[in-house]
């Protein structure tokens, strides 16, 4: 990271630059898993962001006191406190929330787009931009899982946010609420994503900033630091 | 003599035949199956093959037309996709369904992956899948103006009793394509003759099937007797399968030794989906399933190179 980072920049990084979803293609088991409807993906993207934001400003703070060694879990006790708050939060506020998301709840524990920023990002910035940084990841992951819920609700049920939206003679494709339909619809809009970009080069602007899935280097791994693989393979 | 003397490099040996040669000849093997489809089921069979031929074909028109790639529909093998995938359905089948199927088919299982040669499962099949799973209640009904009530091997699996020779014509309820066994078999020995297709496959997943189905039923306590193998033989799509979805080239193996790995498991597969599933039919999914292990059976059969081979001491 050359350019210089602010909390704007930050905010736009986490939802375009570097889309935990479409970009960097992390967290995919609640990507596939929860957005069988618009509701349950904005639902399981803002509680993720909660916890993303609140464990990066944590982990920021403390990142001069946790010894090196026993990093990792030290920032798994932190990212699991909140997510057990959430957890209780949605239990007692949004029941029927907290219903449909079932499992996945206590399993953002081990999201790795969580870790991720913690260990490339929060653990070496200062509070405040990590604080940005994980609003901006959670607000691309919040909006990347809304986006995949309404396609999969949308041809799966004929709603969207539980309004109808189909003329009542629309069959629902009950298969893009299932599994096979998550990966169909996350293909899809990846590569819209990556089309989008193409035709923004092709008319001449800069797009370089914005990666594809398949195009990063080890400088964008969390584990690059302690892993032995040469930078680049030959 | 100095004509043999001609150096040039290879191929020095050429077949005349063509994917669009041996497609069309896959169609007109399955002309009998559609024949019999639209004198057993009625004029609606034969819109609905009509609807599932076009839109395969238009599908693979227009992809290829918008990203501007040679446009191969010209080979034919989008219009067996659309014939396969119609053969497949429920006469009771709305309209638009045989056009979802085939451009889920051709659109996403085949163009997607690179077009003819580099689809991993089979389009047809992929088509009939995704819609089964999709409306199970549309795929699954089979009464129409001809026939009420279960197909044969729905009556087997309640244990009622059908008639066999009924089953070998094709006079009972089932998809367009899958009941008579005499059009299917006519239409396999077209390939056969021509060719196209030797019997590796569909005969190692018939003899496979009949032994695993047996010895299935065996143990758990039916009466294993002619009448019931016969049923099961002719019943659903399993001839069908056998002759022209198993053989599809692109995703059969390649080596020899190979095919019949692949035939046994498509056939214990079918046997198990059939005699311990939930629904009375399994074919669609066993070569689904035997599609997916082709790379790892070419793997472990691949025959060695001359001089490769055998243990040095």
């Amino acid at each position: 990271m050359n350019k210089k980072e602010s909390a704007g920049e930050r905010l736009l990084n986490g939802i375009i630059v570097e889309n935990p979803t479409f970009v960097l293609t992390l967290g995919m088991c609640p990507t596939l898993a929860v957005t069988t409807s618009a509701v349950n993906g904005l639902g399981m993207g803002l509680t993720t962001m909660a916890v993303l934001a609140l464990s990066n400003l944590i982990i920021s703070l403390l990142r001069n006191i946790i010894p090196d060694k026993v990093r990792i879990p030290a920032f798994i006790v932190i990212i699991a406190s909140f997510v057990t708050i959430m957890q209780l939060l949605l239990e007692g506020f949004l029941p029927s929330l907290y219903e449909s998301l079932g499992i996945y709840i206590p399993l953002i524990v081990v999201n790795c787009i969580i870790l991720g920023r913690a260990e490339a990002y929060a653990s070496k910035r200062p509070a405040l931009l990590s604080l940005f940084d994980g609003i901006g990841m959670g607000l691309g992951f919040s909006l990347a899982l809304t986006c995949i819920g309404a396609v999969r609700e949308l041809l799966g049920a004929g709603e969207i946010f539980g309004v109808r939206i189909m003329p009542q003679s629309f069959v629902p494709i009950s298969i893009f609420v299932m599994a096979p339909g998550a990966f169909f619809v996350l293909a899809a809009l990846t590569a819209g994503m990556n089309a989008v970009k193409k035709a923004g080069e092709k008319r001449g602007r800069d797009m370089s900033r914005i990666r594809t899935g398949c195009d990063l280097d080890c400088s964008h791994c969390g584990q690059s630091a302690g892993c032995t693989k040469p930078e680049k393979e030959g | 003599m100095s004509g043999l003397h001609k150096v040039s490099s290879n191929p020095h040996v050429r077949a005349r035949a063509t994917t669009a040669s041996i497609m069309g000849t896959v169609l007109i093997a399955l002309l009998p199956a559609a024949a019999f489809g639209v004198y057993n089921f009625g004029p609606r069979a034969a819109l609905l093959i009509l609807i599932s031929v076009a839109s395969a074909v238009l599908t693979e028109y227009l992809f290829e037309r918008l990203c501007k790639k040679k446009v191969t529909v010209g080979d034919l093998s989008a219009a067996v996709t659309g014939l396969l995938l119609a053969l497949n359905l429920p006469v009771s089948a709305p309209w638009w369904i045989p056009i979802l199927g085939s451009f889920f088919a051709i659109f996403v299982v085949k163009l997607l992956f690179g077009g003819l040669g580099q689809n991993f499962v089979n389009p047809a099949l992929a088509g009939r899948c995704f819609l089964l799973i999709s409306f199970p209640a549309i795929m699954t009904d089979f009464n129409c103006d001809a026939y009420a009530g279960a197909t044969p091997l729905a009556a087997i699996k309640a244990g009622e009793s059908v008639n066999v020779m009924d089953m070998i014509l094709g006079r009972t309820a089932g998809t367009i394509g899958e009941t008579s066994m005499i059009a299917i078999v006519l239409g396999a020995c077209i390939l056969i003759l021509a060719g196209i297709i030797d019997l590796n496959v569909p005969g190692s997943y018939i003899v496979s099937f009949t032994v695993f189905a047996a010895l299935f039923a065996a143990l758990t306590g039916r009466t294993v007797n002619g009448p019931y193998l016969s049923a099961q033989l002719a019943g659903g799509g399993l001839m069908l399968g056998a002759f022209f979805m198993a053989t599809d080239y692109v995703t059969r193996p390649i080596t020899k030794k190979g095919q019949y790995v692949y035939g046994i498991f498509l056939g214990f597969m079918t046997a198990v989906f059939r005699i311990f599933g939930a629904s009375a039919e399994g074919v669609s999914y066993a070569i689904l399933l035997g599609n997916l292990l082709v790379p790892l059976i070419e793997k472990y059969t691949m025959p060695k190179c001359f001089g490769k081979g055998g243990e040095r001491s």
